[in-house]
């Protein structure tokens, strides 16, 4: 029987205020002692009162809108109620029934072709306290428990059950992280947890509407292991109905080391949450003027960069999709553009040899030492990449311009500096090449003889001999033009 | 509607709270008649009106983002049963 998979994403991404959801401590962890941030509001003392973060509501807000969604006029908070030692207070201030978005939708491309994937519900609650699991010497199993995490604004975007693939589901995540990213609400790392993602995952066969039990799927950390996990489930699924089990309604962890899921032993009474309107938190009206100014804060989204780069700059589709793929990349690619040397560069070709180099040798020597575009940008800026973009029109060659890019990454000195202490110029002197010429005509007759008896292929190996002769220095242009001059000649 | 024993363990669980039976059967008289109370509110007809969820008339009460410093840990940590280092500790709880 042929079955088709069926997979709803969820996912959780810390906002990047300044302070927590409800109280002035502040948000980012990271580097953070255990419990310095922690007030009496994060433990929930008798008496407390939280106070809604405005900015975590825009930030909400701003996403839903640029996930296309419903932004209903009214909001509230509610109270989750579940006894984990994660929660301090017993329960987890989230949204219920009245989300910020809903109803929207963001578009992915399969071979080529656009699908839209629904989104059911954007809304906002407090991330919860870290427990880090330990066992004594006499082996007794316990946990310590750090709050600075609890009350970080986290906001959940829940995704329909539109996805159909592994595939689908990457390309979901990763649309979703950059547009969360070019919104500048998280820094959607999933390594360090700031985006996290649980999927839901179910078989239906052909012939049937009705899809099998549905499995929920944890702890994948990166987009690899989504990716791995959806492949795992869905052969996993197929596999066991084949074999004439019945597949249960259950929730499986990600073992990236095993390469599969496994089940978990669920919480205790996990889904008796008895969720009610949170007391402490007099409810929002989300006025259609605030929305209108949020909606004119909101930035250009990546799909709108990627078509007015191919407008701007005549970028063809693929460059232009891969440097808009990141913000920091297509800010980059832009930053370039402003430059003095971008402008002394040929116009018709400028922004593609930028896209080239950045795509190209910078994305190479990025991926090979393990870092992003703004960390690269702290070793070479956009003025200084442009510069040895120019360097390479005349100055030095490219083979020698990459590796100069090399050595401007391991040094931090500029392109100038570094072909003038290594004497890299290329010899552009019409007198001093001529000499190098003359050698290499004498020193190599039969490939002479051969140009002269019409083979012009024999051009090729002399111009390669004088840059042999000149250690690449030559302008091979006009090593060739000189060549080429002296065996017609003479 | 009178609450069954199970029914008050169920709660008295989710709550965290361990009963003894004559607890149990006290407390299954008192909910119960709380709940009778309630069941006598449903009884006014509300069709008219719309649901809400606080008996205040305060909305859009939010705050600008701004840090505030913390407490040190160890006022954080003060009432803490049992701790280590900086950090609480608490009985193992599997996921």
């Amino acid at each position: 029987m042929n079955f088709e998979t069926i997979i709803g994403l969820e996912v959780h991404a810390q906002l990047l205020t300044k302070s927590k959801m409800f109280c002035r401590c502040r948000a980012d962890y990271a580097s953070a002692p255990p419990n310095t941030h922690v007030c009496p509001v994060c433990l929930g003392m008798p008496g407390v009162l939280p106070v809604i973060n405005r900015q975590a509501v825009e930030y909400t807000i701003m996403t839903a809108l640029a996930l296309n969604c419903i932004i209903p006029e009214y909001a509230k908070f509610d109270r989750k109620n579940y006894p984990y030692p994660d929660l301090v207070k017993g329960y987890q201030i989230s949204q219920y029934d009245t989300p910020f978005g809903r109803d929207g939708w963001l578009t992915i491309e399969i071979n080529g072709t656009k699908k839209k994937m629904g989104i059911t519900r954007v809304h906002l609650e407090e991330d919860v306290a870290k427990l880090l699991h330990r066992k004594s010497a006499d082996g007794e199993v316990y946990s310590l428990v750090d709050v600075n995490r609890s009350g970080v604004p986290l906001m959940e975007i829940v995704g329909e059950p539109d996805l159909r693939s592994s595939e689908e589901a990457r390309q979901y995540l990763v649309k979703l992280r950059t547009i969360l990213q070019y919104l500048g609400v998280s820094t959607g790392n999933m390594e360090e947890g700031s985006f996290r993602c649980d999927a839901n995952i179910s078989i239906r066969p052909e012939d049937n509407p009705e899809s099998m039990a549905k499995v929920e799927v944890k702890n994948m950390n990166s987009f690899k292991a989504v990716y791995q996990a959806m492949d795992y489930e869905a052969k996993r699924q197929r596999q066991a109905v084949a074999e004439g089990w019945k597949l249960v309604q259950e929730t499986r962890g990600w073992v990236e080391e095993q390469g599969k899921t496994v089940a978990q032993r669920s919480k205790e009474y996990a889904h008796d949450y008895r969720y009610f309107p949170e007391p402490d938190l007099p409810p929002l009206t989300v006025g259609r003027e605030w929305v209108a100014e949020i909606k004119a804060r909101l930035p250009e989204l990546p799909e709108d960069r990627r078509d007015r780069f191919v407008a701007e700059y005549g970028l063809p589709l693929y460059d232009a999709s891969l440097l808009t793929g990141s913000r920091t990349m297509a800010d980059y690619f832009e930053e370039c553009t402003q430059t003095g040397a971008y402008w002394k560069l040929p116009p018709d070709t400028a922004a593609k040899e930028v896209s080239n180099w950045l795509l190209g040798e910078a994305s190479r020597i990025m991926n090979a030492s393990g870092i992003d575009v703004s960390q690269f940008r702290q070793k070479i800026n956009p003025g200084e990449l442009s510069g040895l973009i120019l360097s390479a029109h005349g100055v030095i060659n490219t083979a020698t311009a990459k590796s100069v890019l090399g050595e401007m990454f391991h040094t931090g000195k500029e392109a100038g500096e570094i072909i003038v202490r290594r004497g890299l110029s290329q010899i552009s002197d019409t007198r001093q090449l001529e000499e190098v010429v003359i050698e290499v005509i004498n020193s190599n007759a039969q490939p002479v003889a051969d140009f002269k008896s019409g083979k012009e292929t024999a051009l090729k190996f002399l111009v390669g001999q004088v840059m042999k002769a000149t250690r690449g220095q030559a302008n091979p242009a006009l090593a060739n033009e000189i060549l080429k001059k002296r065996l017609t000649e003479g | 509607m009178k609450l069954s024993r199970k029914e008050v363990r169920h709660i008295a669980r989710l709550a965290r709270l361990g009963l003894t039976e004559a607890e149990v059967a006290n407390l299954r008289e008192q909910l119960s008649d709380i709940l009778e109370n309630f069941e006598m509110l449903q009884r006014v007809v509300t069709d008219d009106v719309p649901p809400t969820a606080q008996s205040i008339d305060l909305q859009n009460v939010m705050r600008n983002d701004e840090v505030d410093p913390s407490r040190p840990p160890t006022e954080i940590l003060a009432n803490a049963p049992r701790r280590e280092g900086d950090c609480f500790r608490v009985r193992a709880v599997l996921e």
